[in-house]
Protein backbone atom coordinates (compact mmCIF):
# COMPACT_ATOMS: atom_id res chain seq x y z
CA UNK A 1 0.00 0.00 0.00
CA UNK A 2 1.06 3.66 -0.47
CA UNK A 3 -0.43 7.18 -0.89
CA UNK A 4 -0.93 7.79 -4.82
CA UNK A 5 -0.64 11.88 -5.55
CA UNK A 6 -1.74 13.18 -8.48
CA UNK A 7 -1.21 16.90 -9.81
CA UNK A 8 -3.52 18.18 -12.39
CA UNK A 9 -3.99 21.16 -14.86
CA UNK A 10 -1.55 24.01 -14.65
CA UNK A 11 -0.26 22.52 -11.65
CA UNK A 12 0.98 19.79 -13.21
CA UNK A 13 2.73 21.67 -15.98
CA UNK A 14 4.39 23.93 -12.59
CA UNK A 15 5.49 20.94 -11.12
CA UNK A 16 6.21 18.42 -13.94
CA UNK A 17 4.83 15.69 -12.91
CA UNK A 18 1.14 14.11 -12.78
CA UNK A 19 2.00 11.28 -10.34
CA UNK A 20 4.04 10.41 -7.53
CA UNK A 21 4.29 7.70 -5.19
CA UNK A 22 4.80 7.84 -1.23
CA UNK A 23 5.25 5.84 1.60
CA UNK A 24 3.62 7.98 4.29
CA UNK A 25 2.26 11.57 5.17
CA UNK A 26 0.91 12.75 7.86
CA UNK A 27 -1.66 15.13 5.70
CA UNK A 28 -1.91 16.81 2.58
CA UNK A 29 0.12 19.48 3.50
CA UNK A 30 3.18 16.94 4.10
CA UNK A 31 1.97 15.25 0.86
CA UNK A 32 2.58 18.06 -0.97
CA UNK A 33 5.84 18.61 0.34
CA UNK A 34 7.35 15.12 -0.39
CA UNK A 35 6.19 15.39 -3.85
CA UNK A 36 7.61 17.92 -4.78
CA UNK A 37 10.91 18.06 -3.43
CA UNK A 38 9.73 21.19 -1.18
CA UNK A 39 8.61 23.53 -3.69
CA UNK A 40 6.68 26.37 -2.75
CA UNK A 41 2.60 25.88 -2.95
CA UNK A 42 0.93 28.31 -4.75
CA UNK A 43 -1.64 30.21 -2.28
CA UNK A 44 -4.42 29.14 -4.74
CA UNK A 45 -3.62 25.54 -4.61
CA UNK A 46 -6.82 23.19 -4.06
CA UNK A 47 -6.60 19.32 -2.56
CA UNK A 48 -8.97 16.88 -2.65
CA UNK A 49 -8.59 13.34 -0.67
CA UNK A 50 -9.99 9.94 -2.11
CA UNK A 51 -12.04 12.12 -4.84
CA UNK A 52 -13.47 14.93 -2.37
CA UNK A 53 -12.28 18.40 -1.62
CA UNK A 54 -10.07 18.45 1.44
CA UNK A 55 -7.94 20.69 3.90
CA UNK A 56 -3.81 20.73 3.54
CA UNK A 57 -3.97 19.79 7.50
CA UNK A 58 -6.64 16.76 6.31
CA UNK A 59 -5.08 13.90 7.42
CA UNK A 60 -3.90 11.27 5.13
CA UNK A 61 -3.80 6.94 5.63
CA UNK A 62 -1.95 4.63 3.78
CA UNK A 63 -4.18 3.64 0.88
CA UNK A 64 -5.55 7.17 -0.24
CA UNK A 65 -4.92 9.35 -3.12
CA UNK A 66 -4.65 13.16 -2.49
CA UNK A 67 -4.65 15.01 -5.73
CA UNK A 68 -3.65 18.93 -5.78
CA UNK A 69 -4.90 21.35 -8.46
CA UNK A 70 -5.42 24.83 -9.11
CA UNK A 71 -8.80 27.19 -9.38
CA UNK A 72 -11.49 25.54 -11.09
CA UNK A 73 -12.15 26.66 -14.27
CA UNK A 74 -15.40 24.87 -16.12
CA UNK A 75 -18.23 25.52 -16.91
CA UNK B 1 -27.29 9.88 -21.55
CA UNK B 2 -27.42 10.85 -17.85
CA UNK B 3 -25.55 13.59 -16.12
CA UNK B 4 -22.16 13.56 -16.37
CA UNK B 5 -18.86 14.16 -18.59
CA UNK B 6 -19.22 13.81 -22.20
CA UNK B 7 -15.59 13.22 -24.19
CA UNK B 8 -17.42 13.94 -27.43
CA UNK B 9 -19.22 16.49 -28.90
CA UNK B 10 -22.99 17.36 -27.47
CA UNK B 11 -26.35 18.21 -28.53
CA UNK B 12 -28.29 20.27 -26.15
CA UNK B 13 -31.51 20.48 -27.62
CA UNK B 14 -31.01 16.53 -28.57
CA UNK B 15 -30.15 15.99 -24.66
CA UNK B 16 -32.99 17.34 -23.50
CA UNK B 17 -35.64 16.08 -25.80
CA UNK B 18 -34.20 12.69 -25.02
CA UNK B 19 -34.61 13.29 -21.35
CA UNK B 20 -38.13 14.77 -21.78
CA UNK B 21 -39.07 11.76 -23.64
CA UNK B 22 -38.38 9.84 -20.57
CA UNK B 23 -40.77 12.42 -18.64
CA UNK B 24 -44.58 11.87 -17.37
CA UNK B 25 -46.54 14.21 -18.91
CA UNK B 26 -48.74 16.61 -16.92
CA UNK B 27 -46.75 17.35 -13.92
CA UNK B 28 -43.70 19.52 -15.70
CA UNK B 29 -44.76 23.51 -15.47
CA UNK B 30 -41.54 24.64 -16.64
CA UNK B 31 -37.91 23.77 -18.20
CA UNK B 32 -35.00 26.30 -17.58
CA UNK B 33 -32.10 25.73 -19.46
CA UNK B 34 -28.81 26.89 -19.31
CA UNK B 35 -26.51 26.49 -21.69
CA UNK B 36 -22.24 27.53 -22.42
CA UNK B 37 -20.54 27.40 -25.62
CA UNK B 38 -16.92 28.25 -26.49
CA UNK B 39 -16.53 32.06 -27.64
CA UNK B 40 -13.68 32.88 -29.88
CA UNK B 41 -12.71 35.48 -27.29
CA UNK B 42 -11.62 35.81 -23.91
CA UNK B 43 -8.60 38.14 -22.30
CA UNK B 44 -7.43 36.68 -25.18
CA UNK B 45 -8.43 37.18 -29.29
CA UNK B 46 -9.22 34.70 -32.12
CA UNK B 47 -9.46 31.69 -29.98
CA UNK B 48 -8.86 28.97 -32.08
CA UNK B 49 -9.89 25.48 -29.34
CA UNK B 50 -9.63 25.09 -26.13
CA UNK B 51 -9.17 21.53 -24.31
CA UNK B 52 -11.25 20.82 -21.08
CA UNK B 53 -9.80 18.83 -18.66
CA UNK B 54 -11.03 17.03 -15.76
CA UNK B 55 -10.46 14.61 -12.80
CA UNK B 56 -11.63 10.84 -13.95
CA UNK B 57 -13.79 10.13 -11.11
CA UNK B 58 -13.98 13.38 -9.21
CA UNK B 59 -15.63 15.14 -11.75
CA UNK B 60 -18.56 13.10 -12.11
CA UNK B 61 -18.95 12.37 -8.51
CA UNK B 62 -19.14 15.93 -8.31
CA UNK B 63 -21.92 16.69 -10.89
CA UNK B 64 -23.68 13.75 -9.24
CA UNK B 65 -23.98 15.66 -5.76
CA UNK B 66 -25.05 18.93 -7.17
CA UNK B 67 -27.89 17.29 -8.92
CA UNK B 68 -28.45 15.20 -5.83
CA UNK B 69 -28.03 18.54 -4.12
CA UNK B 70 -30.37 20.58 -6.49
CA UNK B 71 -32.93 17.74 -6.15
CA UNK B 72 -32.96 17.90 -2.52
CA UNK B 73 -33.37 22.02 -2.39
CA UNK B 74 -35.80 22.56 -5.06
CA UNK B 75 -39.24 20.14 -6.26
CA UNK B 76 -37.43 19.04 -9.38
CA UNK B 77 -39.62 16.30 -11.50
CA UNK B 78 -36.00 16.22 -13.43
CA UNK B 79 -32.49 17.52 -13.66
CA UNK B 80 -29.52 17.19 -16.32
CA UNK B 81 -25.97 18.40 -15.81
CA UNK B 82 -23.70 17.36 -18.95
CA UNK B 83 -20.23 18.73 -19.20
CA UNK B 84 -17.78 18.85 -22.41
CA UNK B 85 -14.01 17.49 -21.71
CA UNK B 86 -11.67 17.32 -24.41
CA UNK B 87 -10.76 19.55 -27.34
CA UNK B 88 -13.33 22.30 -27.80
CA UNK B 89 -14.07 24.54 -30.98
CA UNK B 90 -15.67 28.06 -31.10
CA UNK B 91 -19.37 27.82 -31.28
CA UNK B 92 -19.30 24.43 -30.04
CA UNK B 93 -21.29 23.92 -26.36
CA UNK B 94 -19.17 23.17 -22.80
CA UNK B 95 -21.71 22.40 -20.97
CA UNK B 96 -26.08 21.65 -20.51
CA UNK B 97 -27.95 21.98 -17.80
CA UNK B 98 -31.92 21.67 -17.56
CA UNK B 99 -34.19 22.04 -14.79
CA UNK B 100 -37.75 20.63 -14.54
CA UNK B 101 -40.33 21.49 -12.28
CA UNK B 102 -43.74 22.01 -11.73
CA UNK B 103 -43.31 25.73 -11.30
CA UNK B 104 -41.07 28.61 -12.61
CA UNK B 105 -39.21 29.99 -9.87
CA UNK B 106 -38.12 26.35 -8.45
CA UNK B 107 -36.79 25.72 -12.02
CA UNK B 108 -34.83 28.98 -12.65
CA UNK B 109 -33.30 28.96 -9.21
CA UNK B 110 -32.04 25.49 -9.64
CA UNK B 111 -30.57 26.23 -12.86
CA UNK B 112 -28.82 29.34 -11.66
CA UNK B 113 -27.52 28.02 -8.76
CA UNK B 114 -26.55 24.70 -10.82
CA UNK B 115 -24.11 26.26 -12.95
CA UNK B 116 -22.80 28.81 -10.10
CA UNK B 117 -21.45 26.03 -8.32
CA UNK B 118 -20.42 24.05 -11.50
CA UNK B 119 -18.39 27.23 -12.21
CA UNK B 120 -16.62 27.12 -9.26
CA UNK B 121 -16.16 24.08 -7.52
CA UNK B 122 -15.95 20.91 -9.93
CA UNK B 123 -13.21 19.74 -10.87
CA UNK B 124 -12.94 21.17 -15.14
CA UNK B 125 -10.08 23.00 -16.53
CA UNK B 126 -9.91 25.41 -19.55
CA UNK B 127 -7.01 25.81 -21.60
CA UNK B 128 -7.20 28.19 -24.22
CA UNK B 129 -5.22 27.80 -27.73
CA UNK B 130 -4.85 30.79 -30.43
CA UNK B 131 -2.40 33.17 -32.23
CA UNK B 132 -0.73 34.08 -29.08
CA UNK B 133 0.09 30.54 -27.74
CA UNK B 134 -1.99 28.32 -25.26
CA UNK B 135 -2.69 29.59 -21.93
CA UNK B 136 -4.76 27.97 -19.03
CA UNK B 137 -7.65 29.90 -17.89
CA UNK B 138 -6.78 31.01 -14.47
CA UNK B 139 -10.27 31.50 -13.02
CA UNK B 140 -13.81 31.66 -13.67
CA UNK B 141 -15.10 35.16 -13.67
CA UNK B 142 -17.90 36.43 -10.93
CA UNK B 143 -21.21 34.96 -12.28
CA UNK B 144 -23.17 38.48 -11.33
CA UNK B 145 -20.68 41.06 -13.26
CA UNK B 146 -20.55 41.67 -16.85
CA UNK B 147 -17.66 39.82 -17.91
CA UNK B 148 -19.65 36.32 -16.97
Amino acid sequence: MSIQVKFFASLREKVGKAEVELNQAANAAEAWQQATDNAPRPDNVLVAINLDYAKFDSPVKDGDEVAFFPPVTGG
Amino acid sequence: MSSGISDKPVQPWQLIMDAEAQQSAGEIGATATFIGTMRDFSQRKNLEKMVLEHYPQMTERYLEKLEKLARCRWPLQDCLIVHRVGDIYPGDPIVVIACWSSHRRAALDACDWLIEELKHNAPLWKKEYGPEGEHWVEENTDGHSQGA
